[in-house]
């Protein structure tokens, strides 16, 4: 045997990951916009020039700098309390990270294990674990989380465990169907030959085979969260006043739509732009990790 | 195809009778007694307690209750509102016309230019249609609908002033006997200008409703065509020397709206949960508005017998698309 | 006059990691009437390169070459409405899955007219009479019954003879066919293959067969032509192939069929086919070939001249100046 191959070596899939991802010069966007986000979700109340709930009565409904009446004081204008928008606009960033990263975690970890189960467990199990998602599903999502919050009391925390619970069997779906088709492989066959027990079979041979999807049902999900979140507290019935959380405060300023566009404008831009900037890492994240779409 | 069909309306009913199940245990998972709840703040004596515990059945065993409640709704029995006192079915039915009139424009809207815009961004991949109509559907699902709601308010409402904020119609036009549709009512009467009022209060709502399906639809279209593209049949077609158009409208098209079809039925949920924002931006006097004024006022049943119509209409469709998507895929209809 | 002339083809892959050279200046001729059969392991380029003919390959091939003539035109440079008159009408191509290779959503029928509609004009009334003419010569039984079939209520041979029909439809110059049978059980090969053989009598149309397997190109094949790792290796008439291989990875190739054997264990031909990242330096064949020396590592072979069938070895064999293998 000779050894004079020319020196081009294969690339890890870490690396072959990242070069797909980096030609999506959208996705690319969406993860500074999402670092930006995450850095003023965790510094938020140390960055904003002022207190997000301070009360400045004689300042009220001030217009953004760059129109007439409004000054640097208050870069992006004042609600109707006389409450800074820049600030109230920061601080509302770490609400709606929080939210989307407990309802993911929530629904995805109980998702995937659900999923798993139902994947390798008996028919019976199976069915049944399909049935009560089906069940699930049959509602409309922002219903039954409306309901939910009706009944478990309005707040935030509540908004986040009744967007968690309706987002939930997407991934039960996604996770058993993955499993499924997995199982029917034969790397799998060979672990089992081997003697792999059931634990490590779910969770070390088949489930990071099953996680492409799920990833990027979990960038898609970050982002449902958010928006529903953000539904609820314009309702009324997610964050309450005076918390500046988006919906919330766009539930405030439906009065003073023609009046005062600022204070309607910003805050649902704002939700755009971060709702936005994910979605675009998840098209990147689907488009990188899906083999179909692969060029080598 | 005939197994197909069974299966799927076996599974219907155990999912009918969870669904049941969960509007049934809402009212008895709020903090509190039920009973307490429903009289409001009035308080009650304790004869008039022990009266409606035996109304009720609550002082059965909670099998005996569900029982009693689900024969209930197999006959349309849904309790009274507290609010009007009406049988909830009725006031389902009353409002329910409303809510379908829009989700159909809405649907439309969506299906006719979320179709095409699909199949261009895959004919085109990666060049500049593709970027172009697949940014604006991003943007378009990325949006919070209320949110777009107020702005086009402000825009055409406010300051064009082409459209009316509210409403379904302009309250001078009233139709004796009316079907529900306003859009068949107000052609019906033959009133002049009702048509005219009738479209002019849906173009925003439907442009809002629709909004999210016509993006989800756009890319999923786009994703379908790009998947069937890649197909072994693409490259025996293009071998037989057709045309791109032929191969893309015809061979690839076909075969891209199997999927496609079952997204536009699943939306219908989607479409059901962003009518209760739109309808409640838009005063349009819907089940959604329903629901929500409902749950603030407290008005349980409303609340409990809405969410299951609501979830056994979505299940109906949910049905029926499974049926079309056993009809217009070849290998399921024919074994 | 040669049917088609191609000299000098190459394809190029643009991939994660760089280009990748599927084909590497091969040359091919086949005249009217003849059946040419490529041969080569997977991973050749042998189906690349008629891919490339075609003008079926994705948006990530960059094609080369000096010259591509099929029945006097000139393919390289030809416009794209222009080849798609040609494509699929005097010069047609059968693939290697068929159930995956007919579209799922209509009748076969259908789609072997639509090629009648398209390229011949015919009308409905002659597209059937067409249609049911050209399923009885390629053998499907019942054939008007059949024409209503979806693909994939029919076998795998059924398919493939479905996909036959729609090829010669159009009473093609040329037919490709890449790997016909191999998705096919063995007693349908055998039937496939003499379908095409009996098709090339009966209608005197060309036909290039790609294949890997070596039973398949005796039976049916005038002349072969080999493929290792994107070059062309070889070419010669099958019996002086058979009887006098000049490149040691034909011979080795022969030297694998059963029924050459001579002891108990086959031979086999030790390591795998390059793929983009181990492009040996020198011949491509250099690291699994038994004879290779110094040279070979280093010196990529220049092409010998057509007495010995356009071998790319340094040291071929069966020259008749010595013996070997």
């Amino acid at each position: 045997m000779s050894d004079t191959a020319s020196d081009v070596a294969r690339p890890s899939p870490l690396r072959e990951f990242w070069f797909y991802f980096r030609e999506n010069r959208g996705a690319v966007i969406g993860l500074w916009i999402f670092g930006v986000f995450a850095f003023l979700a965790l510094f938020g109340p140390w960055i904003a020039p002022h207190d997000a709930t301070a009360q400045f009565r004689d300042a009220t409904l001030q217009p953004p700098f760059w129109q007439e009446g409004g000054n640097w004081t208050f870069p992006l204008g004042t609600d109707p309390l006389g409450r800074d928008m820049l600030s109230r606009l920061i601080v509302g960033a770490r609400f709606s990270f929080f939210v989307g990263v407990v309802v993911v975690s929530i629904a995805a970890s109980g998702g995937i294990l659900m999923g798993l189960v139902a994947g390798f467990a008996p028919k019976w199990v199976d069915t049944i674990i399909m049935r009560i998602m089906d069940v699930i599903l049959a509602f409309p999502s922002l219903l039954l989380a409306l309901v939910l919050v009706a009944i478990l009391g309005p707040s935030l925390t509540n908004a986040m465990i009744a967007i968690a619970i309706v987002l939930q069997p997407h991934y039960v779906r996604l996770t058993r169907a993955s499993v499924l088709s997995e199982l029917q492989k034969d790397y799998v066959t060979s672990a089992k030959v081997v003697g792999a027990g059931l634990p490590r079979l779910m969770f070390v041979t088949v489930l990071p085979n099953c996680l492409a999807p799920i990833i990027v049902q979990a960038a898609l999900s970050f982002s449902t969260a958010i928006l529903d979140a953000a539904a609820l507290g314009f309702l009324g019935m997610g964050a309450q006043p005076p918390t500046p959380e988006w919906g919330t405060m766009l539930a405030e300023a439906r009065e003073f739509i023609l009046r005062a566009w600022w204070v309607v404008t910003l805050p649902g831009l704002a939700i755009l732009v971060t709702v936005l900037a994910i979605n675009l890492m998840g098209d990147g994240l689907r488009d990188a990790l899906d083999p179909k779409l692969k060029r080598s | 195809m005939l197994n197909y069909v069974l299966i799927r309306l076996l599974t219907f009913v155990p999912t009918f009778v969870g669904v049941t199940l969960i509007s049934f245990g809402f009212i008895r998972l709020l903090p509190g007694d039920p009973i307490i709840v429903m009289a409001g703040e009035r308080g009650l004596t304790d004869e008039r307690y022990a009266e409606l515990e035996a109304q009720f059945g609550f002082d059965r065993p909670i099998f005996v209750q569900f029982w009693e409640y689900l024969t209930g709704v197999l006959q349309g029995d849904l309790g009274n509102s507290f609010v009007t006192k009406r049988p909830v079915w009725d006031e389902f039915f009353a409002l329910f016309p409303a809510t379908l009139e829009l989700s159909i424009c809405a649907m439309f809207f969506a299906v006719v230019l979320g179709l095409p815009a699909g199949v261009i961004a895959a004919v085109n991949r990666g060049k500049f249609y593709d970027r172009a109509l697949m940014s604006t559907a991003l943007i378009g699902y990325s949006m919070p609908i209320f949110w777009w709601a107020l702005l086009l308010i402000i825009v055409f409402s406010g300051n064009l002033q082409w459209t009316p904020v509210s409403g379904r119609i302009d309250l001078i036009y009233y139709f004796p006997d009316p079907t529900g549709f306003m859009l068949i009512d107000s052609l019906r009467s033959g009133q002049s200008g009702a048509f005219t009022s009738a479209v002019r209060h849906l173009v925003l709502p439907t442009i809002v409703l629709g909004t999210i399906p016509l993006a989800v639809i756009a890319r999923q279209t786009r994703s379908a065509m790009l998947e069937v593209l890649g197909e072994d049949y693409i490259r025996t077609a293009r071998a037989k020397g057709l045309t791109s158009g032929r191969i893309n409208g015809v061979h690839a098209l076909r075969n891209a709206l199997i999927p496609v079809i079952t997204v536009i039925g699943l939306s219908v949920g989607t479409l059901l949960a962003g009518a209760i924002l739109t309808e409640t931006i838009f005063s349009w006097p819907g089940i959604g508005k329903w629901m929500v004024d409902s749950i603030f006022r407290r008005d349980y049943p409303v609340v409990q017998g809405g969410l299951l119509l609501i979830a056994v209409a979505v299940m109906i469709v949910n049905l029926t698309v499974d049926m079309l998507y056993g009809v217009i895929n070849p290998k399921i209809r024919k074994r | 006059m040669s049917l088609l002339r191609i000299r000098n083809l190459s394809v190029a892959f643009s991939t994660a990691s760089g280009a990748f050279q599927a084909v590497d200046a091969v040359d091919f001729d086949v005249d009217p009437g003849e059946i040419l059969a490529i041969v080569g392991e997977s991973g050749s380029g042998k189906s690349v390169s008629m891919l490339a003919l075609m003008g079926l390959l994705p948006w990530t091939a960059t094609v080369t070459a000096d010259e591509i003539t099929f029945d006097g035109k000139d393919l390289l440079r030809i416009d794209k409405n222009a080849r798609r008159r040609i494509v699929g009408n005097d010069l047609a191509m059968i693939f290697q899955e068929p159930m995956s290779a007919l579209n799922p959503c209509f009748t076969v029928g259908w789609q072997v007219k639509e090629s009648l509609r398209y390229h011949l004009g015919l009308d409905r009334a002659a597209q059937h009479r067409r249609a049911i003419e050209l399923f009885e010569q390629v053998g499907i039984p019942d054939p008007e019954k059949r024409l209503t079939a979806f693909p994939h209520q029919m076998s795998g041979g059924m398919n493939q003879r479905v996909m036959i029909a729609m090829a010669i439809s159009c009473k093609p110059k040329l037919l490709i066919a890449d790997e016909p049978t191999t998705a096919l059980d063995v007693t349908i090969q055998a039937q496939i293959l003499d379908l095409l053989a009996d098709l090339r009598n009966e209608t005197g149309m060309g036909l290039v067969l790609i294949t890997h397997d070596m039973g398949v190109v005796a039976e049916t094949a005038e002349r072969v032509s080999v493929q290792y790792a994107g070059q062309k290796i070889e070419e010669q008439p099958v019996g002086p192939l058979f009887n006098k291989p000049h490149h040691p990875y034909t011979a080795a190739l022969l030297d694998a069929l059963p029924e050459r054997a001579i002891e108990r264990l086959l031979p086999t031909i030790p390591g795998v086919v390059p793929g983009q990242f181990d492009r040996p330096t020198g011949c491509l064949f250099s690291p699994r070939c038994k004879f290779a020396d110094a040279t070979c590592k280093t010196t990529p072979p220049a092409t010998a001249g057509t007495d010995l069938g356009n071998v790319r070895c340094h040291y071929p064999l069966n020259t008749g100046e010595g013996i070997a293998s």
